[in-house]
C-alpha cells in the first residue's frame, strides 16, 4: 500500500467516525438547537473528510473536479439549510434548553 | 430586516426594469450555469445539450425571480476564496474536536447561549459568507442575520466570545472583493 492509500483510508475512517458521532449526538443532546450542532458535525467534518479521502483515490481528473464541486456545494448548501431551519424554529418559538433544565 | 425580506424587495424592484436591461442581466447570469452543466455532464449529444439549455433557462429565471441577478462574483473574490476555505477547514476541524468530545463524554457539559456578534457594514455577499461560516463550524449556529449583527446560538459562551474577538470577521472582510 502506498502512502496515499493509507492517508485516504485514515481520512475515510475519520469521516465515518464524524458521521457516527453526529448521529449519536442527535440522540444524546437535549433540544432541537443543540441537536442541530450535532448534525453539523456530520454535515461539515463528516462529509468533508470522506470527500477528501475519496479525492485521494480518483483515477481521472474529471472525477476529481466533480468531487471538488460536490465539496463546494455541500459547504454552501449545508449551512444555508441549517440556518433556515434554526431561524424558522426560533420564529415559531421552539423552546430552548438551558443548563439545569430537565432533558426532554 | 432579515435577508429574506430584503431579497423580496429587490425582486420587486427588478421587475420594473426595461426589457433591454433584462436581456443584459440574463447574459451576465447565464455563462456560469452553462460552464457548470458542461463540466458536470461531459456529454455533447443533442438531447443532453437541449436539457442543459432548458435547465440553464430555469436557473436564470429563478435567479431573477429571487432578485439575485445583480449579484456577480468578481474574479479577485473567487481567487481569494480558496485561501479562506483552507483557513475555515482548519477552524472546522478544531471545533469539531470540541463538539465530538462533548458528544461522547458521559455527562455532556452543555451551556447553550444565544448572543449576538457584531457584523456591521458588511456587503451582502460577505454577510452570507460570514453567517454560513458561523453555521459551518460545529458549536456555533447563526439564528438570525440582521443589518448590523448576527444572532448566534452556541453550545458554550466561549464560542460566541471567539467570534466577538473577530478573527473570522476580519478574514471575511479581507476576502471580499473591493469593487
Amino acid at each position: 500500500m502506498s502512502v496515499i492509500e493509507v492517508l485516504s483510508g485514515v481520512l475515510l475512517a475519520a469521516g465515518a467516525l464524524a458521521v457516527l458521532t453526529g448521529g449519536v449526538g442527535m440522540l444524546r443532546f437535549p433540544d432541537f438547537y443543540t441537536r442541530i450542532h450535532a448534525a453539523g458535525i456530520t454535515d461539515s467534518a463528516g462529509a468533508g473528510l470522506i470527500l477528501l479521502g475519496l479525492l485521494l483515490r480518483v483515477d481521472s481528473w474529471d472525477t476529481a473536479v466533480r468531487l471538488l464541486i460536490i465539496l463546494l456545494f455541500l459547504a454552501l448548501t449545508g449551512p444555508t439549510a441549517t440556518h433556515i431551519l434554526a431561524h424558522a424554529a426560533r420564529r415559531d418559538g421552539v423552546p430552548m434548553w438551558r443548563e439545569g433544565d430537565r432533558r426532554q | 430586516m432579515s435577508l429574506l425580506d430584503r431579497d423580496s424587495t429587490r425582486a420587486a424592484s427588478a421587475q420594473q426594469h426595461p426589457r433591454r436591461k433584462t436581456t443584459l442581466r440574463f447574459l451576465r447570469t447565464a455563462p456560469f450555469p452553462v460552464v457548470f452543466w458542461l463540466l458536470l455532464s461531459g456529454h455533447f449529444d443533442p438531447l443532453l445539450l437541449a436539457l442543459g439549455a432548458v435547465s440553464v433557462a430555469v436557473v436564470c429565471w429563478l435567479t431573477r425571480r429571487a432578485g439575485l441577478d445583480h449579484q456577480s462574483v468578481t474574479l479577485s473574490f473567487a481567487l481569494r476564496l480558496p485561501r479562506y476555505f483552507l483557513w475555515l477547514s482548519g477552524q472546522v476541524l478544531v471545533s469539531t474536536y470540541t463538539v465530538v468530545r462533548k458528544v461522547w463524554s458521559p455527562r455532556p457539559a452543555l451551556r447553550p447561549v444565544v448572543e449576538s456578534t457584531p457584523a456591521a457594514h458588511l456587503p451582502e455577499l460577505s454577510q452570507v459568507v460570514y453567517a454560513n461560516s458561523i453555521t459551518l463550524t460545529p458549536g456555533t449556529l447563526s439564528l438570525d442575520v440582521e443589518a448590523d449583527h448576527i444572532e448566534v446560538h452556541s453550545l458554550e459562551r466561549s464560542g460566541v466570545h471567539e467570534l466577538r474577538e473577530g478573527r473570522m470577521l476580519s478574514r471575511v472582510r479581507q476576502t471580499e472583493a473591493r469593487r
